[in-house]
């Protein structure tokens, strides 16, 4: 692994622990490297029951009937449910994310294959599974909508015919920016370029599949849920309001969770399943999705048809973009956004350029196929959004025979601009945008890779070198903007120091993998001066943490981080009030040092944070109108999102007899502002950049034509592997938020979002000796051939 | 988790016990060797047998690999593993290591086996390509005794073997012949995917012409096919460029691949071609080589 990340003394030997921010091993490695995590699937109580579901097998079908006795008759079977079933007791529909509703279980049509038609709760698994084939249902089976093209053809046939009067499959229209004034800038524009850019579905493939243990208390009516939650407060509020069950009375615990991705941000019909299981039986019940229903039925992401177009002078000053959007939402819209974002932040992209108009216009449709278009580390549609820009700008670049990172760097928004408002309404907070660019050019060797280009194409051979530059907009958001369901997105924090000086966090933010319970402490660990190995952060327990959307979009850092810190300054000022009283002066002739308060000029005179903590507990006197006590308690609102950048630079080499694509090298500099702990922070890099490498190269859920979905198990939904990825090259410079408290941006979704454009225009840059200027991902080996025979296709 | 139907078990304990296993129980068992291709199956219920006989205890029995004068014997249960670390196979037929190198992953390859990969019968084996490029035939054992089968013999269509229900294939035999070496192309999706297309090879020279060569294909047909046009066309050549491109050309012509999620039917074609030439010249060149 290469870094230009000092690091520091000590780290080899792995004992190198700061007070705040740095770089550390993860408090949480311990527990996962010697096999003691505890995931849902690990969650074992007395009494335990199985739930398993019956999926429909087709993607489009009346149900005619569905016969139980067979499976009820199973001697290891407690209850068989149906939507039937379900209608009586209200709850076969539930709401979506999005304003939609969507069937826990089918009553009068299954709408796409994988779709949950029934379940059965059974003394073990594999009874569960066997009693599913016991269950007879008669289909009548109706022409699917599969080719989103046609989805809103007259004569394609209706999905939703469950909606009040829906006579058609469209959801809804959404514009942003300025049509008349794009049209009018594109009228006098030198050079007007445009391609059809498709991002395909693609799914989150989490390592552990979603699922929980749901356990219905008779006697208190008290619902506990260990689930596979992003977002446990969010889940508690919906269950409340979809179940009718009192908040108080139920708790989501979300333990350990195998990544995540955006994918566990919705509430699937498998937990209410398991939640009716539990109400019937009135035991524990575990539902936990096998691999194939997890592909199958669970959030994909992505799945935009997008016409992309760019206008600039001949000198290549970009002057506006403006793209029309087709987006398929399968057979219920359960997009997971903010309320009035229905395309997500798509609105971003316009980019890292300073242009003079901008305009999108998106149709999301149904289709016969799975619901969701949740995140998969997308901040909420901004993978899709960047990979248009950076690969448009790209075309252009092709079409002016410019150098893409000369196009880029000259277009780009210029520091004094910040904050700098898009032609879209987005207020970036701050950037600094050529230093990366030309940090990862000094990282890349950029001109001597030109050069050795130069020389292998005289040699026949493919090689191509891709750039991107990416502006992301994390930390949703605002609660005058931005809410889900109703619920606004700001996050409680709540600290308490222990008399000995040991303190302990809750946050509403719930770890997947990020490394939670070490930034977090970091962060706590830098405003108060207690050791991060000191702190114990809880979160993922509904009953023990404050409320709080949860963990997605790449927000934790930039929301409850700013909530920790902040909470963390509040305990502070109390002790500064108490270290006062102990130091027999007055609080303006205190001074902070990493953990003491000592008195100005006077630095024998001081008092520890642990000191103050005892005597915050202890006996004794504190200053007048001082409670006993440290602890504090907030509530953090964001003022707006923060807009991390970063560069880009991918080398590919093309077999030109076999069309396989290599990632020889790829260099990455983030700019995440202020950078709390460098391992974890380049960890997510590494984990986002080979998401990259799948997406653009391999992964792909696709459909035949009767809506059979090709992508059910990992031998057909390929995820890379450490064999197709190169030694990671990373970078980073230091642009902070001004109104993040400490200045940090988000990172978590930043080499998801960046690095999928740069791969792409690599291999695009591979092709050129053929003339190719697009190619639409996944660029597997027979879909490059194509392109290089001059016939891309496109992937749906 | 994705869970099997119900099934009974059994662990024999000689190849004599199992084949009375196998009449016994008839069609409704089924041998599991590896089990790297049986148990996914059944766990997405695509197999349900009544009742498995594990033959992993006749490992001591049926894994081997002896290098003989005339002749390569490999038991049927001998792992991948096993295959790809022996230095004495690689030494007579170097498309074993070749090709080992690229099937599945370490997991897969610790327990599958060679008799499975070829029982398995699927077209995108690489096994059975290597089997088929060696010219190999297939030892059969049932209640009446042992019969040999060739390849062509043994496989009768994807996914079916001349293996009857109360058969085990016990053993591979390969004959060895002075001069010559052989060679594995395959292109994956990724690394531990299945072929797009693959390529054997192997070439016996003598006297700087080709005596004899043999083309082995998998992915592109309904089973891993052999390609006698092209062993007419190379025998009493002298290797080259062009007849590299000739042999690759009819290797393409004389395969029937079709379009699914690992690639398009043309693209195919042309793979059947670009890794048949690629792997009869590291074939010549490993002659070569040897002197
Ligand atoms: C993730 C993954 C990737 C893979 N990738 C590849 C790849 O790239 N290339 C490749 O070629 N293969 C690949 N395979 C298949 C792998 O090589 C299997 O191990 C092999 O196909 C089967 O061997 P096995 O011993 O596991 O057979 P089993 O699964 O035990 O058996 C397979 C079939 O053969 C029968 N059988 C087994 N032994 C005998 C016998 N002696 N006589 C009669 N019948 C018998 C069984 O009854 C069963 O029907 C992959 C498998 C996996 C899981």
């Amino acid at each position: 692994m290469t870094t230009t990340d000092e690091r520091p003394a000590g780290f080899e030997n792995n004992d190198h622990k700061p007070i705040g921010h740095g770089r550390m091993l993860r408090k949480e490695d311990p527990r996962f490297i010697r096999g003691r995590g505890n995931y849902v699937d690990d969650v074992q109580l007395p009494g335990m029951l199985h739930c398993a579901i019956l999926r429909s097998p087709v993607a489009h079908a009346r149900i005619v009937s569905i016969d139980t006795s067979a499976a009820e008759a199973h001697p290891k079977v407690k209850a068989v449910v149906t939507g039937a079933a379900l209608t009586e007791l209200g709850l076969a529909w539930m709401p979506t994310l999005s304003g939609d509703v969507q069937a826990v279980l089918a009553t009068d049509k299954v709408r796409f294959q994988g779709q949950e038609v029934a379940f059965v709760v059974a003394e073990d698994r594999y009874a569960a599974r066997d009693a599913l084939e016991l269950i007879d249902v008669e289909y009548d089976v109706l022409d699917p909508v599969v080719d989103v093209r046609t989805a809103l053809d007259p004569s394609a046939p209706v999905i939703r015919d469950d909606l009040d009067g829906k006579q058609n499959n469209h959801i809804f229209d959404w514009e942003t920016g300025d049509e008349a004034a794009t049209e009018a800038v594109f009228a006098s524009a030198d050079v007007v370029v445009s391609e059809d850019i498709v991002y395909p579905r693609v799914h989150p493939a989490p390592m552990e599949t979603c699922g929980c243990v749901a356990e219905y208390d008779r006697i208190d009516s008290r619902l506990t849920l260990w689930s596979t939650s992003q977002a446990p407060h969010a889940h508690r509020t919906l269950y409340a309001i979809v179940a009718g069950l009192p908040e108080h009375k139920i708790r989501v615990i979300s333990p350990d969770i195998g990544g995540g991705f955006g994918g566990k941000v919705p509430i699937y019909p498998g937990y209410v399943c398991a939640i009716v299981g539990s109400i019937v039986t009135g035991k524990p019940v575990k539902w936990m999705e096998d691999r194939s229903e997890n592909l199958t039925s669970t959030g994909f992401a992505r799945d935009y048809i997008m016409r992309g177009e760019i206008a600039a002078t001949r000198d290549g000053r970009i002057l506006a973009v403006r793209t029309n959007v087709l987006a398929d939402h399968g057979a219920f819209n359960g997009v997971a956004a903010p309320v009035k974002y229905p395309a997500g932040f798509f609105g971003v992209f316009t980019g890292s350029y300073d242009l003079q108009a901008a305009y999108c216009k998106m149709t999301a449709v149904y289709t016969n196929k799975a619901p969701g278009g949740v995140a998969y580390a997308c901040s909420f549609r901004i993978t899709e959004a960047v990979y248009l820009i950076e690969r448009i700008v790209d075309c252009l670049a092709y079409e002016l025979e410019m150098d893409p990172v000369e196009l880029r760097i000259k277009n780009f928004i210029q520091p004094d601009q910040f904050p700098y408002r898009t032609k879209t309404g987005w207020v970036y907070d701050s950037g600094d945008y050529e230093p990366t660019m030309r940090k990862a050019l000094e990282l890349a060797g950029y001109e001597e890779l030109r050069r050795e280009q130069v020389e292998r194409r005289a040699r026949g051979e493919l090689m191509g070198i891709g750039v991107s530059f990416f502006t992301e907009a994390v930390g949703a958001g605002p609660r005058k903007d931005m809410d889900i369901l109703g619920l606004g997105m700001a996050d409680g924090c709540e600290l308490r120091v222990h008399p000995t000086g040991k303190a302990v966090v809750r946050l509403s933010v719930q770890s997947q993998g990020q490394g939670h319970e070490t930034t977090f402490a970091q962060i706590v660990a830098e405003e108060i001066g207690i050791p991060p190995a000191d702190i114990d952060v809880v979160h993922g327990d509904t009953d023990q943490t404050p409320f709080g959307l949860g963990t997605y979009g790449s927000r934790s850092t930039p929301v409850s981080g700013a909530a920790a810190a902040l909470v963390a300054r509040k305990v502070r000022d109390k002790a500064r009030i108490i270290a006062s009283g102990m130091l027999e002066v007055s609080v303006a002739d205190l001074e902070w040092v990493k953990g003491a308060f000592h008195v100005k000029g006077d630095p024998e005179k001081s008092v520890t944070i642990q000191d103050i903590a005892m005597r915050a507990h202890g006996a004794g006197d504190l200053p007048e109108g001082i409670e006993g006590g440290l602890e504090a308690q907030i509530c953090y609102n964001p003022e707006n999102l923060t807009y991390p950048h970063g560069a880009y630079i991918c080398v590919v080499d093309i077999d030109p007899g076999t069309a396989q694509v290599k990632v020889r090298r790829f260099v990455a500099v983030d700019d995440c502002g202020t950078r709390i702990n460098p391992m974890i922070i380049e960890g997510q890099v590494h984990r986002g950049l080979t998401d990259g490498v799948g997406m653009a190269l391999m992964e792909m859920i696709a459909f035949d034509e009767d809506g059979n979905c090709l992508g059910g198990s990992l031998m057909d939904y390929l995820i890379p592997t450490a064999l197709e990825v190169p030694d990671w090259e990373t970078g980073f410079t230091v642009t902070p938020s001004p109104h993040h408290p400490i200045g940090a941006k988000g990172v978590g979704e930043s080499a998801t979002v960046g690095s999928p454009p740069a791969i792409v225009n690599a291999v695009v840059d591979a092709l050129k000796p053929f003339g190719i200027r697009h190619a639409d991902m996944p660029l597997t080996p027979s879909r490059v051939w194509d392109a290089m025979r001059g016939v891309p296709r496109p992937p749906v | 988790m994705q869970v099997p139907a119900p099934v009974e078990y059994e662990r024999a304990t000689s190849v004599d016990h199992a084949i009375g296993l196998l009449e016994r129980l008839g069609g409704a068992a089924r041998i599991v060797a590896g089990g790297h291709s049986l148990l996914p199956m059944m766990k997405l219920r695509l197999a349900s047998p009544e009742y498995l006989i594990d033959i992993n205890d006749l490992h001591g029995e049926l894994g081997y690999i002896r290098v003989e004068q005339a002749e390569v014997r490999i038991g049927a249960m001998t792992r991948h593993r096993e295959l790809l670390e022996s230095g004495e196979l690689a030494e007579v037929f170097p498309v074993f290591r070749d090709a080992e190198r690229v099937i599945a992953d370490p997991v897969v390859r610790n327990r599958g086996t060679l008799g499975g990969s070829l029982c398995q019968a699927d077209p995108s084996e690489d096994l059975s390509a290597v089997c088929t490029t060696l010219g190999a035939s297939c030892v059969i054992r049932g209640g009446a005794g042992e019969r040999v089968v060739t390849m062509e013999e043994f496989y009768r269509g994807p996914y079916e073997t001349a293996v009857e229900d109360a058969e085990m294939l016990v053993e591979i035999r390969i004959p060895v012949r002075p001069g010559g070496s052989s060679a594995y192309e395959k292109v994956e999706r990724r690394a531990g995917d299945w072929a797009i297309v693959s390529a054997g090879a192997a070439v016996w020279l003598d006297g700087g012409l080709i005596a004899d060569a043999r083309v082995g294909l998998a992915a592109v047909g309904p089973n891993t096919t052999g390609l006698p046009a092209v062993s007419d066309a190379l025998r009493g050549r002298e290797p080259s460029e062009e007849l590299y491109e000739q042999a690759g050309t009819l290797a393409a012509e004389n395969c029937s691949p079709v379009t699914d999620m690992r690639g398009s039917a043309d693209y195919k074609r042309h793979l059947a071609k670009e890794l048949t030439g690629r792997a009869l010249r590291r074939s010549v060149a490993r002659i070569n080589e040897r002197g």
